[in-house]
């Protein structure tokens, strides 16, 4: 990977991650909704389990179906969400339960870029004011140096500045998401949530916030969470990767590691899915492997690991036993080696009972 | 009048758009967001309508739809669908016309939804109204609806309501409703933008054999270049309100004849330049409000000459099939064969 060898100046990242300030961590967070009729109550278990660290100048990459949890982790770390168990610690302080005092410290130094880019922003409220909100909110900057903060953020975003006074009903789709994006980096966070961030742009514009937030992360050191569907998007910024499953982690690591070598046969699943941006790979999306049995659903999840009914690996143990987020056994580094492993920096945990099987079983076929 | 009436032909194109133009006159100003373009979509085809943030893509979609408000002005030589001639409707045959053989997939999935009633009686609505289903019916199509756009245990999640359910399933909630009566021509407005592969794979397959059985016509509004090259038959592209080029997918893909066309086509991310900056088109869209004289493209493109900067290109066929609006395609084309 040639980015190693380049001269890093900057003494923040020339640490390793992990030795870096933990900034935001989650232990074990859960949370589940109740839904359906009242005579008929259905329990829905978004998140079952998760835990993160989060350090200073860190790009964790989230990916996984729709519907696996990722927005409901997303809340929960910003505080938007209450977690019904499991604890929550900014810069060393546990949050999980935030008193007033300790949301306003997460008020401004958390922030979060919503992937519902209309409702998330007030249709009443000029763009500007929108953007201006949480300085307000903070009561940093007078009035005057916030509209002045307000037109450098519009165009950080690729937005005229003279777009302030206007309301978000007249913007476009992208250009609302930008407006989030600009509101989310007002108060210069330390920790930034981006839950579908980019999903709304035009590749350009894309790239654009994309180079925006590397950018910011290289100059003021902020942790970012960067919530995809976009498998190469993730590839591109992320440090680490977490693959998400109906609420818990699959797989956790570096991003080459992850998608180099995949361990969890749901993450070897999702990455054969990746579609080619090349027109001659037409009709690839629809003929690689579609996984198999029902779409995964978070009420009445599946006992043991929650993908066996989907699984080509699941023995009874799986039917039975949740497995633990665990490093991989490997025997020697010859047997590293042919498992396609990676000798140094390899740092990954898979959620798998037989998650050598299937990394031996990848080697084969690849 | 019956609508039906009007379709006696049966090769009427699936949308007909001649010289669309939609200005916004709220405000004081007015701003010209769409400028006289032309939009064909065959029975049984699928078009993409490409453009960067802003270019007028959404709003394309609404004016043909009718759906737009009193500070909105729409001008078109002729807006027909299936046949249909949607100018000279009233606002109520407008209404039973969608759903029934026009529908759009808006942008926006939660706010196109109703937030107090539940999507089984949303889905379901539609059923009652059009095809005068009992209740009970109705909520077995919506159910069915439901399974159709991969949300699991449909059974049981159609009593919850739109803010319980994950972004990607509410866009796959839009979908089934736009879906649900069949029509004729669909515009689907950024429907997989918030969707995994996995799924985004199985609603263009969705769509894919509507189009094949029902012969529907579908206008796929997207940024993502990988949807467009998946499933496109033809595709158009928009910049600063107006079609820039258009053509058949393939021939436009492997040989773009606008330089925006090429530029967007150069910004895609791909692995294995991580951590790398992307490639990005230089500047920022225009803004409706000021689009620079000659090619509004001109500030931004790197193959701009004098006559750029003065005289606006106008779209005219370069090849067979496919046009572009650039005073270079010629050279750009011959560049990129060689
Ligand atoms: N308020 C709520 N009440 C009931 N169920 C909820 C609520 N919020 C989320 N859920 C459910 O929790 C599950 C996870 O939702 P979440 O929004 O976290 O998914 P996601 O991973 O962000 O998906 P997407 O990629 O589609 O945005 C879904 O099944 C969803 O229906
Ligand atoms: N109600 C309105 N009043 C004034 N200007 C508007 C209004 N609605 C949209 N616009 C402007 O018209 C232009 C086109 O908007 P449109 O929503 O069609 O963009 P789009 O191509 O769909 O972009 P995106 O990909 O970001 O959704 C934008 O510059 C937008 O700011
Ligand atoms: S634990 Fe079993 S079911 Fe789960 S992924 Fe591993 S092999 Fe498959
Ligand atoms: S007309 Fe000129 S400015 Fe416009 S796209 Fe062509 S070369 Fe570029
Ligand atoms: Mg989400
Ligand atoms: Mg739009």
């Amino acid at each position: 990977m040639p980015s190693s060898v380049e001269p890093v100046l900057d003494p923040l990242f020339s640490t390793p991650i992990t030795e870096r300030k933990l900034v935001l961590e989650a232990r074990d967070l859960r949370r589940t909704f109740t839904s359906g009729s009242r005579l008929n109550p259905t329990r829905v278990s978004a998140v079952d389990g998760v835990s993160l660290q989060l350090h200073a100048g860190e790009t964790l990459g989230i990916v996984g179906e729709s519907g696996c949890g990722k927005s409901t982790l997303a809340r929960m770390l910003v505080g938007l969400e209450r977690p019904d168990g499991g604890s929550l610690t900014y810069h060393g302080t546990d949050v999980t339960r935030a008193r007033r005092s300790d949301r306003r410290l997460l008020r401004t130094g958390v922030q979060m870029i919503f992937q519902d880019p209309y409702t998330s922003l007030d249709p009443r409220m000029s763009v500007g004011d929108i953007i201006a909100e949480p300085m307000a909110a903070t009561r940093s900057a007078s009035p005057a140096a916030r509209r002045e903060r307000v037109a450098e953020l519009l165009g950080l975003v690729g937005l005229a500045p003279d777009m302030m006074s206007r309301y978000p009903h007249q913007f476009s789709g992208g250009q609302r998401q930008r407006i989030g994006i600009a509101r989310a980096l007002a108060l210069d966070p330390d920790v930034l949530v981006c839950d579908e961030a980019v999903s709304a742009l035009d590749v350009s514009v894309q790239a654009q916030v994309i180079n925006l937030l590397g950018e910011l992360q290289r100059r003021l050191g902020v942790a970012i969470m960067f919530i995809a569907h976009d498998l190469s998007v993730v590839r591109h910024i992320a440090d680490n990767v977490a693959v998400m499953y109906l609420g818990r982690i699959a797989e956790q690591g570096g991003t080459e590691t992850v998608y180099g070598s995949p361990a969890h046969p749901y993450t070897q699943a999702l990455l054969s899915a990746t579609p080619s941006h090349s027109r001659a790979d037409r009709g690839k999306l629809a003929r690689r492997r579609i996984l198999s049995g029902e779409p995964p659903s978070p009420v009445n999840p599946p006992t043991g690991c929650r993908f066996n009914p989907r699984c080509w690996l699941a023995t009874d143990e799986c039917r039975t036993t949740q497995p633990p987020l665990r490093e991989i056994a490997v025997a020697s580094p010859t047997v590293a080696a042919d498992l396609g492993l990676r000798p140094v920096g390899e740092s990954r945990v898979v959620a798998c009972h037989h998650a050598e099987k299937a990394l031996q079983e990848a080697a084969l076929v690849g | 009048m019956d609508i039906r009436e009007t379709t006696a032909v049966d090769e009427v194109a699936a949308l007909r758009v001649r010289d669309l133009s939609v200005t916004f006159t709220g405000g004081g100003r007015e701003v010209r967001a769409v400028r006289g373009i032309d939009l064909d979509v065959a029975k049984g085809e699928f078009v993409a309508l490409l453009g960067e943030s802003g270019s007028g893509k959404s709003v394309t979609a609404r004016a043909i739809m009718g759906l737009t408000d009193e500070f909105t002005r729409v001008d078109a030589a002729e807006l027909r669908v299936s046949g249909v001639d949607i100018q000279a409707l009233g606002e109520n045959e407008r209404r039973m016309m969608r759903g029934e053989r026009m529908s759009l997939v808006l942008q926006d999935a939660l706010s196109a939804l109703n937030p107090v009633m539940t999507i089984g009686n949303q889905i379901g609505e539609l059923f009652r109204v059009h095809r005068g289903s009992t209740r009970k019916q109705a909520r077995a199509s919506a159910v069915e609806l439901l399974g159709l756009v991969g949300i699991p245990a449909p059974a049981k999640r159609v009593d919850d309501y739109p803010h319980q359910f994950s972004g990607g399933m509410r866009q796959r909630i839009l979908i089934a409703m736009a879906i649900a009566l069949e029509p004729e021509m669909l515009i689907a407005d950024e429907p997989t933008t918030a969707l995994d592969v996995t799924v985004q794979a199985q609603i263009l397959d969705l769509l894919g054999s509507l189009r094949d059985q029902l012969g529907m016509g579908i206008l796929l509004i997207t940024h993502d270049l990988g949807v467009v090259m998946e499933v496109a038959d033809r595709l158009a592209v928009m910049y600063a309100g107006r079609i820039v080029e258009r053509g058949d997918a393939d021939t436009v893909l492997d040989h773009p004849a606008h330089p925006y066309t090429e530029a967007l086509l150069r910004s895609v991310p791909e692995a294995g330049i991580r951590g790398r900056d992307l490639m990005t088109i230089p500047g920022s869209p225009p803004s409706p409000a000021q689009t620079p004289p000659g090619c509004s493209f001109n500030p931004r493109c790197h193959m701009a000459i004098d006559i750029c900067r003065t005289v606006r290109p106008p779209l005219v066929d370069v090849a067979d099939g496919r046009a572009s609006a650039c005073h270079r395609s010629e050279e750009l084309l011959h560049a990129l064969v060689s």
